[in-house]
This record gives structure tokens, C-alpha cells and sequence, in this order.
């Protein structure tokens, strides 16, 4: 068993599971997905507006947020970087949730495939995502695609090894052998009984790697390998905040707090449903 | 014994060459050639097919792959494209800022981690428990990257106290390490929070054995049942932690040194990429990866010295 297998993903969570993280967490990405969602048909100034007689002017003073050094609307371009963070971290789980779902149950069926597929799950969890995005980045320059791929390549390992360890203590138990004495072959009692069964502890993966997808999202704008401009993004917002640090700090901590806020709720919430969804929590709770 | 270090050994090898084909596999498809990169659109093709000799890029892939895996065993690993130096050399000059930034993090989180999740776990639902658990919750969900801007804004700019970039060298150690302290922490902030929360976990689960009550009936104190014999048995979660963020502390540390203008691995390979200089991202990515399947293995290793069970049993 390698370093990776031996924490399971419990480690990661909250300490006190239940009501309380569900409540927070759910309303923390309420708001997240709801301003996200919002910001599709309606924010305060068009957030590629440029004013530059308005440009870094302090909260309240110009717009909720204050401007920027372009004179854009901060709360306007925090309102498209929920959205635009939001699907990048979509994108990226879901190619991860999906490609490691798939070799994780895989795996679990077939003992041959096992070996074969740890290896290369150790092999692309040795990649962390900024490496394999300024790889991706030489060869399909920055962009959504880059950031993309190079998350969700790194979260293949995590639910490869989180649904196979799910997936094998299903296929111990007794009904999978009634299954097979009916005559059911691997890949049916994959589908019908096996995904089915793991589908709790995936969902609260999946929720747990978003606030990671979201965070490393912002990494990779930071660095310039993210959606390029003029979309608006956390990441790149806190790397053009850089400059103006001492005439406008508000410019470093309103995108700093909206990732801090929503990484919070995605984790809390990924706890909550982790202690409604995940069958080994809610037997140690 | 044995068996369990060739096994391990063994494992290492096999993902080292996965490591090596994937990253060697992406660097080949990436349009342009080194040669006519170096020599200008105005090269003839006489020039540019003796550079491609020279350069060796004109052997068959496989034969260049192996040139490479050995070039990595020597330190040969070619010349950079934009430095105009031996990448090794540039390597072993970056890694001389990357590993101690790294290290130091290390220490720092578990400096921060260790007395925080053992006083959490000495009173569940304590008010020191309350505390850890809000600092494991909020330093998880912060970027390093941001802690680093609101370091130097408030450390390094407001106060005064560490400078807010930039690197002096190793020549000047005080100072080399001042320039280190503010962005190290930056990196250990957010790899403490999660450190203390399995620190915690680990301690209370180990507090509620058998020995240890044993060792509170025989008259041992809290704190020497908790510092004497449940802290050295609930180590081994706390070290897979700290394996398992090597990965993300190479991450973090690409993304701080370049917050901190420091001449790191992490900002050679960003700068790499800019600049197109595709040698140096490759052996840059094979040289992190490396050090997290090292560190890994180091981990693998540590368990059987830590915890005697696992030696049985390996």
C-alpha cells in the first residue's frame, strides 16, 4: 500500500461532521453558485468596462468593491470570477471524477488491472497540477483547456483510489455473490450494484475536490496559465493586485476572501453530506 | 525486511519510468524545434541540420529518451536554450533556494501543526480544540499564494520587519534565511492547518486505547499519557500527511517564489515556460516529480521505523 492509500479521504475533512458544516457549507455555495449564476445576466458595471478616470478608487467610493487599476468594477469582476472559476473547477472534477471513477471500479473487479493501475495512479499524483499545466501550457499555451486538464489529470488518482477501496468491500458482500449466482457477469454487477452503492462517498469526493479545484484554479490563473484576459479570474485578479499593494490593498483581499469563502463552504459542505452520505462516517458518528 | 525494501524499490522504479515516458511523451509533441528555435528563421538548412546533429535531435525518439534518462542519472541534461548554460548546473543552483524553502515550511507547519493538534486533542470540545479546529478550517481554505501577498504587505511593507523579495544567496546566510522566513510561512500556514487536524484526530483516537489508559491508571499524568505515549503512536497518519503534501507543497512553492521573486525551481520553470525554453521544463518536472516519488518512498519507509507493528508485519 503506498503513502497516498493509507490517508483516507476523512483526514481531509472537518473534525465534527453533522448539521452545523451542512447548514454553513450549504449556504456558502448557495451564495457562491447563486452569484456565479447571477453574474450570467446582471453585475453592477459590465466587468471588462475600463474607466481609467475612476481607476483604483477604494470600496464604496466607486462601486461596492472600489476599481481597479484599469478602473474595472471589482465587484463586478468578482462576480464573473465566481462563474469562471466555478466551471473551470466543474470541468476539471468532473474529468477527474469520471476517468478515476471508471479505473477505480475497474480495478476493484479486475486483480489483474489493480497493480497496473496503482502504478499510474502513483505515477500522475507525483505530477502536482501547476507542472502538468506549465507542460500543457508549452504545448496548448494557457488557457481554460490547459487548466482544465491539468487538475483534473491530478484528481484521477484521488477517486481511482477512493471509489476502488468503496468498490471492494462491496464486491464482499453477499448479495454481489447472489448476483453472481444468478448469473450476473462483472460488468452488469459493476452497474447495477456496485456504482449504485458508492455513489455516496463519490458525490461528497466530488464536492471535497472542488474546493482543491478551486484553489489550485486560482494557482494557475495567478500564474497566467488560467482563462486569459480579458475574463475575469480570482487568480488574476490577486497577481494584478501585486503592483498596487500599498495605493490599493482592497485589491488583494476581496478576491483572496471570495476563494477563502468559497473553498470554506465546498469543504464544510463535502463534510456535512459526508457524515449523511459516506457509510464509514456515519458509523463512527 | 528485505522483500518490503525491494518491493518499495521496485514500485519507485516502475513509476520514476511512467514519470519519465509521460513527461518525455508531452515535451515531443510540443510544436517547434529546439534547433531552429535557437537559430532564427534565417538559418539555412545546412546550419540547422548541423545544430539538429549536434544538438543530437536528429536520432530517433527512443534513442534520445534514453539519452535523456541517462543524462538525468549524470546531471548531463543538455543546455538551456535561453540561460546558454548546462540545465544541471541551473537545476542544482535553483534547487539550493527550492529545497530549503521547502524544508523550512516543513518545519514551520509542523512547528505550528504538533503542540496545536495535541493541545486540541488533550480536552475535545475544549476551547483550545475550538481554536484548532477554526485554524484547521480557515488555513485549508486559504491560498498560500494570497498569504504571501498579505506577508509582504503587512510584514514585510507595513511593519518593516523581512524583506519583501528576492534572494541574496547562500554566501550571506543570515540574510539568505531572512528572505525565506516570510514566504516559507506562506507555504506552511495552509499545509499546518491540514497537519493539525490529522494530528488531532490521530491523538484523540490513540488517547481512547487501551495502553494509554493503562498508563493513566498506573499514575502516568495527562500530559505525560498524551506527550509519552500517545503522541510517538499517533505519528504515523501525521507523516503520510506530510508525504502526501510534498505534492502540493512543490506546488505552493512554484506559485510563492514567484509571489516573492525568489530564484527558485518554481519560478525557473515558470519563466522556462515563457520564454519557451522546453529542455528546462522538462527536466524541471522530472526533477520535482522525482523528489515527490523520493519523498514518498521515504515516507513508505519511515512507517517501519516509526511504528514497530509495521515492521512486523512488513
Amino acid at each position: 500500500m503506498t503513502a497516498l492509500a493509507k490517508v483516507s479521504g476523512a483526514s481531509f475533512r472537518l473534525r465534527r461532521p453533522g448539521r452545523a458544516a451542512l447548514l454553513v457549507g450549504g449556504i456558502l455555495t448557495a451564495v457562491l453558485v447563486g452569484v456565479a449564476l447571477l453574474s450570467l445576466v446582471w453585475t453592477p458595471e459590465d466587468p471588462a468596462r475600463m474607466r481609467i478616470l475612476q481607476k483604483l478608487k477604494g470600496p464604496l467610493v466607486s462601486g461596492l468593491l472600489g476599481t481597479d487599476h484599469l478602473g474595472r468594477d471589482v465587484a463586478s469582476m468578482l462576480m464573473r470570477g465566481a462563474f469562471n472559476s466555478l466551471t473551470t473547477a466543474f470541468a476539471a472534477v468532473g474529468l477527474g471524477a469520471v476517468l478515476g471513477t471508471l479505473a477505480g471500479v475497474a480495478a476493484a473487479a479486475r486483480a489483474g488491472f489493480d497493480a497496473v493501475l496503482m502504478r499510474i495512479c502513483d505515477a500522475l499524483f507525483a505530477l502536482p497540477p501547476i507542472l502538468s499545466a506549465i507542460m500543457l501550457g508549452a504545448l496548448l499555451g494557457p488557457g481554460a483547456l490547459t487548466a482544465i486538464v491539468a487538475i483534473g489529470v491530478f484528481m484521477i488518482p484521488v477517486f481511482a483510489r477512493v471509489t476502488r477501496g468503496a468498490a471492494m468491500q462491496i464486491w464482499a458482500r453477499d448479495y454481489i455473490m447472489a448476483a453472481r449466482m444468478a448469473g450476473k457477469g462483472t460488468a452488469r454487477i459493476t452497474l447495477e450494484h456496485v456504482l449504485p452503492n458508492i455513489a455516496g462517498q463519490v458525490i461528497v469526493q466530488v464536492t471535497i475536490q472542488l474546493a482543491m479545484a478551486i484553489l489550485t484554479e486560482a494557482g494557475l490563473s495567478f500564474l497566467g496559465l488560467g482563462l486569459p484576459p480579458p475574463a475575469p479570474t480570482w487568480g488574476r485578479m490577486l497577481a494584478e493586485s501585486q503592483t498596487y499593494m500599498l495605493q490599493a490593498p482592497h485589491l488583494a483581499l476581496a478576491p483572496g476572501l471570495a476563494i477563502a469563502a468559497a473553498v470554506l463552504g465546498l469543504n464544510l459542505l463535502g463534510d456535512g453530506l459526508a457524515a449523511r452520505l459516506d457509510p464509514r462516517r456515519r458509523q463512527a458518528s | 525486511m528485505l522483500r518490503h525494501l525491494l518491493r518499495r524499490a521496485a514500485g519507485f522504479a516502475v513509476t520514476f519510468l511512467l514519470i519519465s515516458v509521460l513527461v518525455f511523451c508531452m515535451m515531443e509533441i510540443v510544436p517547434g524545434d529546439p534547433a531552429s528555435a535557437m537559430l532564427g528563421t534565417s538559418a539555412t538548412p545546412e546550419t540547422l541540420a548541423a545544430l539538429r546533429a549536434q544538438m543530437g535531435l536528429d536520432a530517433p525518439a527512443a534513442i534520445r529518451y534514453l539519452r535523456w534518462l541517462g543524462g538525468l542519472a549524470t546531471g548531463d541534461m543538455g543546455v538551456s536554450f535561453t540561460y546558454g548554460v548546462p540545465v544541471g548546473g541551473l537545476i542544482r543552483e535553483r534547487l539550493a533556494v527550492t529545497l530549503p524553502l521547502t524544508g523550512l515550511a516543513v518545519l514551520l507547519a509542523v512547528g505550528i501543526a504538533l503542540p496545536l493538534g495535541v493541545t486540541a486533542a488533550a480536552r475535545p470540545g475544549g476551547v483550545a480544540d475550538g481554536a484548532a479546529t477554526l485554524y484547521a478550517q480557515a488555513g485549508i481554505a486559504v491560498p498560500n499564494f494570497w498569504i504571501g501577498l498579505l506577508l509582504i504587505m503587512v510584514v514585510a511593507l507595513g511593519l518593516g520587519w523581512l524583506p519583501a523579495g528576492g534572494f541574496p544567496g547562500w554566501d550571506q546566510p543570515a540574510a539568505a534565511l531572512r528572505a525565506l522566513l516570510l514566504p516559507a510561512l506562506a507555504l506552511a500556514i495552509p499545509q499546518s492547518a491540514v497537519l493539525t487536524r490529522v494530528t488531532r484526530a490521530s491523538v484523540v483516537e490513540v488517547m481512547n486505547e487501551d495502553f494509554v489508559r493503562t498508563a493513566r491508571a498506573k499514575g502516568a499524568s495527562v500530559s505525560r499519557a498524551l506527550w509519552r505515549h500517545a503522541v510517538p503512536n499517533a505519528l504515523v497518519p501525521v507523516i503520510t500527511m506530510l508525504g502526501l503534501q510534498i505534492s502540493f507543497l512543490i506546488g505552493g512553492a512554484v506559485l510563492v517564489e514567484n509571489v516573492f521573486t525568489l530564484p527558485g525551481m518554481g519560478r525557473l520553470a515558470w519563466q522556462a515556460l515563457a520564454q519557451r525554453d522546453l529542455i528546462v521544463i522538462q527536466n524541471v518536472v522530472m526533477v520535482f516529480a522525482t523528489i515527490v516519488i523520493v519523498v514518498n518512498l521515504g515516507v513508505d519507509l519511515l512507517y517501519t521505523v516509526v511504528d514497530p507493528r509495521l515492521r512486523r508485519r512488513a
